[in-house]
């Protein structure tokens, strides 16, 4: 019978994350279809918050790692407590969410305990016994589904693959897991984050909306002249009234890197494609953007799409946006910052 | 700076992203059609990983680089050609399969015994710098494997700039959710760097570093060791390009103020 360890780091203040909820709810539904034991354990500063939350989850142990030397996403702590946890359960297939945390450490910590690791997984399906999971390659360009004889068996869900656990919380102790925490395990110090300012924060996970800005923002318009601090104006008004999360094309990126005329907000974080993210919104509206597979790549788990281009054969576009609509960016984003009301 | 570095780039050799990519059923799994015929390039996120580690050892008296590579050694020869134009570097060549779909356990227990193998190089200066995904399998997990075979527990994912201080610790910047860095404080070497894009643009192409570096590149080529790396428990089924094709409706000649109207409806639509 198989062990389903569901494992999540808390954030800050001791809960767990959408993504970990995620995670348990594919865990959970695992565990049903394998008829197996599950197993919750967590890791943080402190865990009781989140053990209560997901006190009835049909967990028949709780276990966790507890402490300050657990407060952040440092390789060395962070791997000893996932690897104490994932031996304390003795699991055979551990459910883990891919936050850049866990993504840290987790492949590390599959080689310590002789098992195995997928990540980036967007489903896993269980039938006549055998698990199957399924993740993308190439960056995004070819999807498989693989399955693998050797346990443990480590898996990271990707954000937003799964439907988030839901359930009322209730009370349950978990058994802390002692982790012994040597000099060496704390060379590295975590001073903290660079969180860019509110009014520049232009990447927002959890929007409705992906705004994908291309290059034809700072190309020539049709009166001969570039509009670069227009362009700005119109795209950071859109954000700031639509709640929209930015991306880019890698082209437009690589111009502001290289010091041309180009959007003084964009950065590499904003780039989404073959080298950039792939996020996942409900809905996402492209502009000014051309290109093939590679850039295309860059809305694969986009919901709704539509795109606004000049060219009535954009490859970004056709086969790939449902609604194409052949004009001017500059003028169409005017109209729509017009109509939108402040939030 | 006292303290030199010994950094090891470990780069694979992906497809050229401008390529159509259509997998099919091979002798030992899935692979791509034309695999061999299809141009290649060094990975995205290695190569930036390849620029700053060469950046390093250029301010830092006394550092080395490796550039630690598996793939075909016809393959690997053909994107050498490039890739010795842009800064000066030691190859490492193993001759293995460099496909996306080759299991990632077995591939960093080859590089780390590669890694082992350098003459010269001494392991608690070691700066293991690599993309923090490739663009083959995508998985980031190589990079820790060999961390950890090698025994290095300071690693890091998703950086984007690395600061030496005076004292040999460095400082090091790692993208997190919610396009924020977090910034952490290492002692210093052994380490692990998976490389976003860091902060440095393409190297141009030099010629001269190009001949200096072919010097020892082709007897690194030939000197390359043979990886066999089997599916070992792992196996494919449904590999396939995403089918999904979308009617898209063009809409012209629609006036600017129409198209806004439907634009604003549909963003408001739950």
């Amino acid at each position: 019978m198989d062990t389903i360890l569901f494992l999540a780091h808390t954030e800050e203040d001791g809960t767990l994350g959408k993504p970990a909820l995620e995670a348990l709810g594919a865990a959970v539904e695992l565990n049903q279809a394998l008829k197996g034991t599950l197993v919750a354990a967590l890791y943080g500063a402190t865990a009781q918050p989140a053990a209560d939350a997901i006190a009835n989850c049909g967990a028949s142990r709780f276990l966790a790692v507890a402490g300050e030397d657990f407060a952040s996403a440092r390789y060395a702590t962070d791997a000893a407590a996932c690897e104490a946890l994932l031996r304390a359960a003795q699991a055979t297939i551990v459910i883990t969410a891919a936050t850049s945390r866990s993504s840290r450490v987790m492949a590390g910590v599959t080689r310590r305990v002789g098992g195995c690791v997928d990540t980036h997984v967007t489903a896993i399906a269980a039938g006549s016994g055998s698990v199957t999971v399924t993740r993308w390659f190439y960056r995004q360009r070819i999807e498989a589904s693989l399955t693998r004889t050797q346990r443990p068996w480590v898996l990271l869900l990707d954000p937003g693959a799964h439907s988030p656990w839901q359930g009322a919380s209730g009370s349950v102790t978990p058994e802390l897991i002692a982790v012994p925490v040597t000099e060496s395990m704390r060379r590295t110090t975590v001073r903290g984050m660079i969180t860019p300012p509110a009014d520049q924060q232009t990447i927002r996970p959890d929007a409705k909306l992906l705004f994908v800005a291309g290059a034809g923002w700072t190309k020539k318009q049709k009166d001969g002249q570039t509009h670069v601090p227009e362009a700005e104006t119109l795209i950071v008004d859109f954000l700031h009234k639509s709640k929209a999360s930015l991306g880019s094309s890698k082209s437009l990126v690589e111009l502001t890197g290289e010091n041309q005329s180009a959007l003084r907000f964009m950065s590499h974080l904003n780039q989404v494609g073959q080298t950039g993210a792939t996020p996942r919104h409900p809905k996402g509206l492209s502009t000014c953007c051309h290109g093939e597979e590679p850039h295309t790549v860059g809305w694969r788990f986009i919901g709704e799409r539509r795109a606004i281009n000049l060219d009535p054969n954009c490859g970004w576009a056709r086969g790939k946006a449902d609604v194409l609509y052949v004009a001017d960016a500059f003028e169409v984003m005017g109209k729509v910052n017009a109509l939108l009301l402040p939030s | 700076m006292t303290n030199p570095y010994h950094v090891v780039v470990c780069a694979s050799v992906v497809p050229d992203p401008l390529q159509t990519l259509e997998p099919i059923t091979g002798p030992s799994g899935p692979a791509l059609k034309n695999e061999m015929m299809l141009p290649a390039i060094l990975d995205p996120w290695a190569s930036h990983a390849l620029y700053e580690g060469a950046n390093l050892v250029k301010h830092i008296a006394g550092s080395k680089l490796w550039l630690v590579s598996m793939a075909p050694k016809a393959k690997l020869q053909q994107v050498m050609m490039t890739v010795a134009q842009k800064v000066p570097l030691q190859l490492v060549a193993v001759d293995g399969p460099s496909s996306g779909f080759a299991d990632a356990h077995q591939t960093a227990t080859a590089l780390a015994a590669a890694i082992r193998g350098i003459v010269g190089i001494d392991l608690s200066r070691l700066l293991l710098f690599g993309g923090w995904e490739s663009a083959s399998r995508s998985a980031g997990v190589t990079l820790q494997l060999i961390g950890e075979e090698l025994g290095i527990v300071d690693q890091f994912q998703g950086v984007d700039a690395i600061t030496p201080q005076e004292d040999g610790s460095f400082e090091v910047l790692e993208r997190v959710e919610g396009a924020r860095h977090q910034v952490s404080l290492c002692a210093g070497p052994p380490a692990v760097l998976g490389w976003a894009t860091g902060n440095l643009g393409e190297p141009r192409n030099d010629p001269q570093v190009g001949m200096a570096n072919m010097r020892t590149i082709m007897p690194a080529l030939q000197r390359a060791t043979v990886a066999a790396i089997s599916a070992d428990g792992l196996q494919y089924s449904n590999v396939a390009t995403p089918k999904q094709q979308r009617q898209t409706r063009i809409v012209k000649d629609l006036p600017a103020e129409d198209i806004a109207r439907e634009i604003v409806q549909w963003i408001k639509q739950e």
